[in-house]
């Protein structure tokens, strides 16, 4: 007997949910068929408990999903949204169109780039703090840990406005602090009024050191908590062998969490290919069209006039069958972890 | 570390001691220096948003306001770029925000029972879709919304935000509060019920009480998620300047604000401050819960 309860429960729900006996208490039915009618309820309660869930996250998820798909091989621009003009078949017009535009190239290449260079210092930052969590004493390691989740809740667009202004030629903090570098350190009044967001290189610096400060706290955490299920006898009998932590780590701890950061590598992967709020805001809200990413520019393609939704879609598929193709390592990669059980 | 010590013997105590605090003290300069550079940009906000206008563009910045004021606080809250008062923005916020976290965890606590006390056919196949969906692209799935909202009257609403919210904030909550769920021991709820307590009783006795930390976790996930959204609340609020929500109030005034960067470091800290305090109320599930989301540690 499994849950004796949330199984009553959820028949009870699923009793409700069919049409029942008009009438007050219907007679007792003989304990056979009640037992049939049991089981028969208690199977069916887990369909009933997901039913709300599904359907919501089947309306608002899935069923776009699927129009997304099929708007990309349709020519749907302002005629079709407003009604004037059915959406015609284009075959794959959309996607050759795509392929054949030099900036669709530009714009992958900004975001693989990007990725290469943002996820494994977002993997080494993260580490490295994560590693000095499990070493430091209980109160300093909930300071600093609550210090990092800290720039982790900060919102998306606070956080790119900031740096913006951290950034910012006209009085920022960054430029003047490299401004008053000894020349050895790259610094030097060449500093003085550095424009950040006028070509593609500085702005991705700038991107990639806003997501690394706002990715790096859910790495620490999640290693932090990889690495208590490390036993410390292990460390300990390495420490005895005189095993240097540097060996320690890359001997013990690193193949004991490769499925961590396996996971954690996909993650960030995924989140960081075509990151979107602030890469939208940093590269002038769709002004600069060699700083898009794959992201930008499928939004862009979809909102900016003449708007081409077919277009968009056809791009914004491109991003999810290529984020879906790293999530089935993701997803791998969990399973044997044993995420499903 | 005590058996480091038998080893090394009785004689090099002192030396070994005198070692052991060198490393404490690095270690925990190190922790301090982190946290400072964590706290740096949060802080450099904070301090803009309370300096008069000729220290924001001093050629020396200082770190503190040497003569803190008010006056971008009150040009914010007053409104005078967009039209409207702060309040209006932090009203909208708060209700799509609210409303979204209560039905997206109430429909994700009896998706997580489901999924966490039966075993059902195609089980495995909707935790797999779970994690998938988690991993779509909201920047590409806009699209599709936007013409389907524009279908049903659902832009320039926070009606259509709301049900936005909702829905993308449920993979991540059924996911974490699965193991909350799955947490409770069955045999609390198995006696209960031959005690005789109905299922309804089960649920708000035993199974509810003993998941409410999880919810509280979950829920300040996705109002950390949904306070925080900013591509569909861009995309379906066009022109009704009234139904913006706070990301989109910041930067809209960040876009018409020139460079008063105080004024724009006021709003952004009034848009930030609640869910950085928030956040900390329940910090310590929150980081479990955390954990328990992405990666089943």
């Amino acid at each position: 007997m499994t849950s004796a309860g949330v199984a009553r429960r959820a028949g009870r729900n699923g009793q409700a949910a069919r049409p029942g006996p008009p009438g007050a208490l219907p007679a007792r039915p003989p304990a056979g068929t009640r037992a049939v009618a049991w089981l028969r309820r208690r199977r069916l309660a887990p369909y009933l408990l997901l039913l709300p869930s599904l359907a919501v996250a089947g309306l608002l998820i899935a069923w776009p999903a699927v129009q997304l798909g099929v708007f990309s091989f349709q020519n749907y621009g302002l005629p079709q949204l407003a009604g004037a003009q059915p959406a015609q078949w284009a075959g794959l017009a959309n996607f050759s169109a795509i392929l054949k535009d030099p900036e669709f190239w530009l714009a992958l290449r900004n975001s693989c780039l990007f990725a290469v260079a943002v996820v494994p210092l977002t993997l080494l930052a993260g580490t490295c703090v994560g590693l000095l969590l499990n070493r430091l004493g209980k109160p300093m390691a909930t300071f600093v840990s609550t210090t990092a989740l800290l720039a982790w809740a900060t919102p998306a667009i606070s956080a790119t406005v900031i740096f913006f202004w951290l950034f910012s030629p006209d009085g920022g903090v960054v430029d003047w602090a490299l401004a008053g570098l000894p020349h050895w350190l790259g610094g030097g009044s060449h500093w003085t009024g550095f424009s950040w967001t006028n070509a593609s290189l500085p702005v991705y610096t700038v991107l990639t050191v806003l997501l690394v400060w706002q990715g790096f706290p859910f790495i620490a955490v999640s290693v932090l908590a990889g690495l208590r299920t490390v036993p410390a006898e292990l460390l300990e009998a390495a420490r005895v062998d005189g095993t240097g932590p540097w060996r320690g780590f890359w001997k013990i701890t690193y193949p004991l969490l490769k499925p961590v950061f396996l996971v954690l590598t996909l993650l960030s992967i995924i989140w960081d290919f075509g990151v979107f709020p602030q890469a939208y805001l940093l590269t002038g809200e769709l002004g600069n069209r060699d700083e898009y990413n794959l992201g930008i520019y499928a939004y862009a393609k979809a909102f900016t006039m003449p708007p081409s939704y077919g277009l968009g879609a056809a791009l914004a598929l491109i991003l999810t069958v290529i984020l879906l193709i790293i999530t089935v390592g993701y997803v791998r990669a969990s399973i044997r972890q044993g995420a499903l059980q | 570390m005590s058996v480091a010590r038998v080893a090394g013997g009785e004689a090099n105590r002192p030396a070994r001691s005198a070692r052991r605090l060198i490393r404490a003290a690095a270690l925990n300069g190190a922790g301090a220096a982190i946290a400072l550079v964590t706290l740096v940009p949060i802080g450099w906000m904070l301090s803009t948003s309370f300096k008069p206008g000729r220290e924001i563009f001093s050629l020396t910045p200082h770190p503190l306001p040497a003569h803190p004021t008010l006056a971008n606080f009150r040009a914010v809250i007053s409104g005078g770029v967009i039209g409207h008062p702060f309040w209006v923005f932090l009203a909208n916020s708060l209700l799509v925000t609210v409303t979204a976290v209560a039905a997206s965890s109430t429909l994700a606590l009896l998706a997580a029972i489901a999924v966490a006390r039966f075993r059902f056919r195609f089980r495995s196949t909707y935790l797999i879709m779970l994690l998938v969906v988690q991993m779509l692209p909201q920047q590409a799935l806009v699209i599709a919304l936007f013409i389907d909202f524009r279908a049903t009257g659902l832009l320039d609403s926070l009606a259509g935000l709301f049900l936005a919210y909702t829905a993308f904030a449920l993979p991540i909550s059924i996911w974490m509060l699965r193991s909350f769920v799955a947490a409770v021991p069955k045999e609390m709820e198995e006696a209960a019920a031959i005690d005789g307590a109905g299922p309804v009783r089960v649920f708000w006795r035993i199974l509810f009480p003993l998941t409410a930390p999880g919810l509280v976790a979950t829920s300040v996930f996705s109002f950390i998620y949904a306070w925080n959204e900013f591509t569909f609340a861009l995309t379906f609020l066009g022109t009704d300047q009234a139904k913006y929500t706070l990301p989109i109030y910041v930067t809209y005034f960040f876009n018409k604000g020139g460079a008063d960067w105080g004024a724009i470091m006021a709003a952004s800290a009034l848009y930030t401050i609640p869910p950085i305090v928030f956040f900390l109320l329940v910090q310590r599930r929150m980081a479990r819960g955390l954990v328990a989301g992405a990666v089943k540690g």
